[in-house]
């Protein structure tokens, strides 16, 4: 292990928040039990009352999860120099693969956090807290979730020995190699492209048409774009917009792009498709829940937002992405 | 948010500011030891990462490859002839012996570090970044003449055209006079240097002619150390090749874990404070009780009062934060690190004062603010949400 202050606040916050959602989840237990709203008894009043605390809790860990992302990729790309032949966070996550897992696992504690948090608003805007049962069974799910995070989160950090050879990103993410990383790398660039500016259209017009009208289906399908150009945003940073913001078309690296030489573009770059994603699956989960009579007027008013705030910061990240693509002289057409 | 709510929240964070004003001392404890526990820690990630850069600003112009030459397993003097052998290699540049030594200095009973300059020229003293600040380098030919740095300078009140005089290893007195002052990119590199003509050294330390310190390898492909080094083993067993990426990855490690260690211990006194903030958050007084039973009445709402105790917590979290940070930079690039550059600065009992570059990176306040204010946060929710449930009319039957 590397005793590095980054590593020991991350480990630190980990414990701290597996604390917390555990604690969370014990209350959710107990409520999920024992919950009955017309029921006027002392016990129910307490539980009540512990709602409170929970989605107290539950807000302060997501902030904690958001500023441990952030200082677990710098965390990476700044110890990366202790590896032999590591260049950027790649190496630092070769050094010992079960931190690809780690990082994979906080992106889906970050979303479903965030999911969790706009849920238990939805519902205490309700009289009769309808989504209770809902939300005390997700955060069953969610602490294991986190727990499981902390645990690769330690086993990582514990197992990373500066003595080890690690391969740098030239070598995972160049179009030769071998590896999910190389696979994405070595996709042609010009489908990737297609895909990626297509499926931002349709994203564009989902969301323009959820707006213009109040049908479930282009929203519930934009909750499902919003994730699938997640995914296909995040292959193509690998697949071509890297390469075109460090003008190199032989460099796919994901993470380079949140160092200094880079200007950090990095950093906003995935916030904004992270913030793009979820207003997005948001739209698409609370469309069910618009059954439930109670909460109706309250989601209906938030999907329009919701929509609005996905748009926008789509349209942030593409400009942020694309902007080499428009304004550099460096051009990949030789690639395709 | 409408401007309404946004409007409620403020005016929560203004009653809360207010109510923590008027209860001023109790605050202030808080506020003074959670300071404290900040400084210490950014004390250390400030220091740690000025004295990372400071080390590896003296290594920027290092050679790619130094070849020791280790008997026993201890350092040796390597023989000047290994450098042939190693030049024979193909992608090795120039090869150059280096003579260095130190010279412990009764009178400021300090380390001074010698370095012989060969008559090529100053440029391959050791390629380290140095620059004059007065006075002339050694120019070739020149004999017992020295250029010393700041520090070697204060210790013995020399300038321009005075005498140092060195014991030699024959135990007579050899005097030098001073040519000229140096100082370098990072002060902690030239502060203890004494630079001579190579001759003049080799007479000093009584090294023998056929020998030198260690050899700096040009390697024109940075890549190609590894091999290089792998081949020059091959040939010359005794030797010890030290590649400059080594060098660079053990100062790093190396700072890493001296830091780490300080902080980890650190963490004694953030888990104390824990303990003193969830009791202070847990312990509230009657009146205070009394209060929150008030509002309750007059119509405020648990999640109300919820958001005014987070806001004091907040408002306090900040205050000591933003304290515990300006102290900590001030420690450590005004002051330099007083209390803590002996623990962690840890290779020499003399040096002169120097001062830091001043720089602070946004990451490291993150690192500080998840090390300090998140265990704050995890100890005072808790207590926050206990005061938020108080019951009125409990409150008030029993007052």
């Amino acid at each position: 292990m590397i005793l590095h202050p980054g590593i020991l606040s991350l480990l630190l916050v980990a414990v701290l928040v597996s604390g917390m959602v555990l604690y969370g989840a014990g209350i959710g237990t107990v409520v999920l039990a024992r919950w009955d709203l017309s029921s006027s008894s002392e016990r129910q009043l307490a539980l009540e009352r512990r709602t409170y605390l929970l989605s107290t809790l539950m807000s302060h860990a997501l902030a904690l999860e958001i500023l441990s992302a952030l200082v677990f990729l710098y965390t990476l790309e700044d110890i990366h120099t202790v590896f032999v032949g590591a260049m950027c966070a790649t190496g630092t996550l070769n050094a010992n693969p079960v931190g690809w897992w780690a990082l994979a696992v906080k992106i889906a504690a970050l979303f479903a956090c965030a999911v969790w948090i706009t849920l238990n608003r939805i519902d205490q805007r309700a009289e009769d807290y309808p989504l209770t049962r809902l939300k005390y069974g997700l955060l069953l799910v969610l602490a294991p979730l986190i727990l499981l995070e902390t645990w690769l989160l330690f086993r990582y950090f514990l197992g990373l020995d500066p003595n080890v050879i690690t391969s740098c990103c030239g070598s995972l993410f160049s179009g030769t190699g071998v590896g999910v990383g190389a696979e994405i790398a070595g996709l042609p660039a010009l489908p990737l492209m297609i895909a990626f500016f297509g499926g931002i259209a349709v994203y564009l017009a989902l969301g323009v048409f959820g707006l213009r009208r109040e049908q479930a289906w282009p929203r519930l399908l934009l909750g499902a774009t919003a994730v699938a150009l997640f995914v296909v945003s995040l292959a193509s940073v690998i697949a071509f917009i890297s390469a075109y913001h460090y003008e190199l078309p032989t460099h796919h690296c994901p993470f380079c792009l949140l160092q200094a030489e880079y200007h950090y573009i990095g950093y906003p770059m995935y916030l904004t498709l992270f913030a793009a994603t979820f207003y997005g699956l948001m739209v698409g989960i609370a469309e069910p829940l618009r059954r439930v009579p109670s909460i109706e007027a309250p989601i209906a008013t938030d999907q329009p937002r919701w929509i609005r705030r996905s748009l926008l910061w789509l349209l942030v990240f593409v400009v942020l992405a694309t902007w080499p693509m428009v304004f550099s002289d460096f051009t990949l057409e030789g690639y395709y | 948010m409408t401007r309404a709510q946004f409007g409620k929240h403020l005016k929560i964070l203004e009653f809360a500011l207010a109510s923590m004003l008027r209860r001023r001392m109790k605050n202030a404890g808080i506020v003074v030891v959670f300071s404290a526990v900040v400084f210490l820690l950014s004390s250390i990630v400030f220091l740690t990462s000025a004295l990372r850069a400071e080390a590896m600003a003296t290594l920027e112009g290092a050679p790619e490859l130094i070849v020791q030459r280790t008997v026993a397993g201890r350092h040796a003097l390597i023989p000047v002839d290994y450098a042939e052998v190693i030049a024979a290699l193909p992608g090795v540049g120039s090869v150059q012996p280096r003579y260095w030594g130190y010279y412990y200095d009764i009178y400021s009973d300090a380390n001074y570090t010698l370095i012989g300059v060969p008559d090529e020229g100053p440029g391959s003293a050791g390629q380290l970044p140095l620059h004059l600040v007065e006075g002339d380098m050694i120019t070739p030919g020149r004999t017992e003449v020295c250029v010393i740095g700041a520090g070697v300078a204060r210790a013995r009140s020399a300038r321009i055209g005075s005498i140092v005089s060195l014991r030699n290893s024959r135990g007579w007195m050899q005097e030098y006079e001073v040519v000229g002052i140096l100082a370098g990119a990072s002060r902690l590199l030239t502060n203890d240097l004494i630079l001579l003509p190579e001759r003049d050294l080799k007479t000093l330390l009584g090294l023998p002619d056929d020998r030198a310190t260690d050899l700096l390898v040009e390697v024109y492909n940075p890549n190609e150390v590894a091999n290089i080094s792998r081949k020059l083993l091959e040939r010359l067993p005794q030797a010890r090749p030290i590649s400059h990426a080594e060098i660079t990855r053990t100062y790093d490690t190396l700072f890493d874990w001296r830091g780490g260690l300080l902080l980890a211990m650190s963490l004694g006194a953030v888990a104390a404070f824990m303990i003193l903030a969830w009791d202070k958050a847990t312990g509230l007084s009657a009146e205070e009780r009394r209060e929150i039973g008030i509002l309750k009445a007059i119509g405020w709402e648990t999640s109300d009062i919820l958001e005014l105790k987070l806001w004091e917590g907040a408002a306090l979290a900040i205050t000591a934060f933003l304290t515990g940070i300006t102290a900590g930079y001030a420690h450590v690039f005004h002051s330099g690190a007083a209390l803590l550059r002996p623990v962690l600065q840890g290779w020499s009992t003399l040096f002169p004062s120097f001062d830091l570059a001043p720089r602070v990176e946004p990451y490291e306040l993150g690192v500080l603010f998840l090390l300090t204010v998140a265990p704050y946060i995890a100890a005072t929710i808790v207590p926050a949400w206990k005061a938020a449930i108080t019951d009125p009319d409990r409150v008030m039957r029993a007052s």
